[in-house]
């Protein structure tokens, strides 16, 4: 059915390429894939802990920027299609920091009653 | 009076209800609606992985020493250590591999929606082609190191059980691993697991969309909008990936 033929819808133009538009995206790949390369160094090089943590956290959400406002491109819908998407996943932030504090309670308590 | 003068390309773009909320058609909105809720499945898998962690022994000692033990949580990076084909140490290198294969694979998407933006048949066959060539070597990527994790190293792990028998973990199943305590394993399966599922449905819908290129489908229907929406699909997938890298591999 889809595919039935409509002879006299005419086929649309094809425009020729945007120089400026292909240069954009390999712009936004090579951020990616720098922050990568970086976090990857970064895994090997500093000693674990609450800073190399952090670090990993800032580059992820860099890298989730870009992805989501360029390749997906949020960042040029309107104002209210940015806000529909980011509100409800703001909300998640709370039960990250909830489900980390209560697993170290659960840790904690384990200790306490067996030992 | 106004409706009487609207001229037949823009009123293609309103919905049934005569208006276009948001500036976006229909199926683009009710693809991020759907994205968002995605998002909120796979949150609960990885802030599962973060509750386990927190709620296991971490490994104290320096990353040298490191040695599996189900007692404690392991170092990711001494897990994942084996790349195809050679027998080295190279902690981290397979996964950083892969993440490379899909970042290129949603760059190829977004050419792909660049050409049909510009009605370019040909440019959108050759960039969708890429991208389910980038999903495909991503899948086999992830096959070869489900194998790896389930088969283990030939050393294995020794337990002592409760009744004080001495015996061998190799690999990973659902119930006890080499690697660390029993969730370790689990949650490496559902998670990589499920983002991989969502990889082999965005590869199908991929080929679908490409066939319906080459045989003209969106020609005829004058724009490329399906390939902008499973675009969306493509780049969320990639989204994930992003975060189970790090949350997952790196800490």
């Amino acid at each position: 059915m889809g595919q039935a033929h409509n002879s006299h819808v005419s086929t649309p133009t094809v425009q020729p390429r945007d120089p400026e538009k292909i240069k954009k995206i390999l712009k936004v790949t090579l951020y990616l894939a720098v922050a990568t390369a970086i976090e990857f160094v970064l895994a090997f090089t500093v000693p674990r802990g609450y800073l190399l943590t952090s670090i990993f956290v800032l580059l992820t959400f860099y890298k989730s920027f870009y992805i989501v406002g360029e390749f997906m491109h949020l960042a040029h819908e309107v104002k209210l299609l940015i806000w529909a998407v980011v509100a409800p996943i703001l909300f998640i932030i709370w039960l990250i920091l909830a489900m980390l504090i209560e697993g170290n309670y659960v840790l904690e308590s384990l200790k306490a009653i067996f030992g | 009076m106004a409706t009487a003068v609207i001229d037949e390309k823009e009123n293609k773009q309103l919905w049934g209800g005569a208006a276009e909320p948001m500036k976006a058609s229909y199926g683009k909105l009710m693809m991020w609606f759907f994205l968002i809720s995605d998002a909120l499945s796979f949150s609960g898998l990885l802030i599962t992985y973060g509750f386990s962690r927190f709620s296991h022994e971490s490994y104290q000692g320096t990353v040298e020493a490191f040695k599996t033990s189900v007692e404690y949580w392991p170092i990711p990076e001494k897990v994942f250590t084996h790349i195809p084909f050679f027998h080295i140490n190279a902690p981290l290198v397979f996964v950083g591999l892969m993440t490379f294969i899909l970042i290129l694979s949603s760059v190829t998407m977004v050419l792909a929606v660049e050409a049909g933006h510009r009605n370019d048949k040909q440019d959108v066959q050759k960039w969708m082609l890429w991208t389910i060539v980038g999903g495909m070597a991503f899948l086999g990527c992830q096959a070869w190191e489900w194998t790896i994790f389930i088969t283990g190293t030939p050393e294995g792990l020794t337990v002592t059980d409760a009744d004080g028998t001495i015996r061998q973990i190799f690999g990973a199943s659902l119930i006890e691993n080499e690697y660390g305590p029993r969730l370790f394993a689990d949650l490496f399966f559902f998670i990589t697991g499920f983002h991989g599922t969502h990889v082999l449905s965005g590869v199908v819908i991929n080929m679908i969309v490409f066939y319906n290129v080459c045989v003209g489908t969106y020609e005829r229907v004058g724009h490329y909008e399906m390939v902008e929406k499973v675009g969306l699909y493509w780049h969320f997938v990639d989204l994930v990936w992003v975060f189970v890298f790090t949350f997952f591999y790196l800490v």
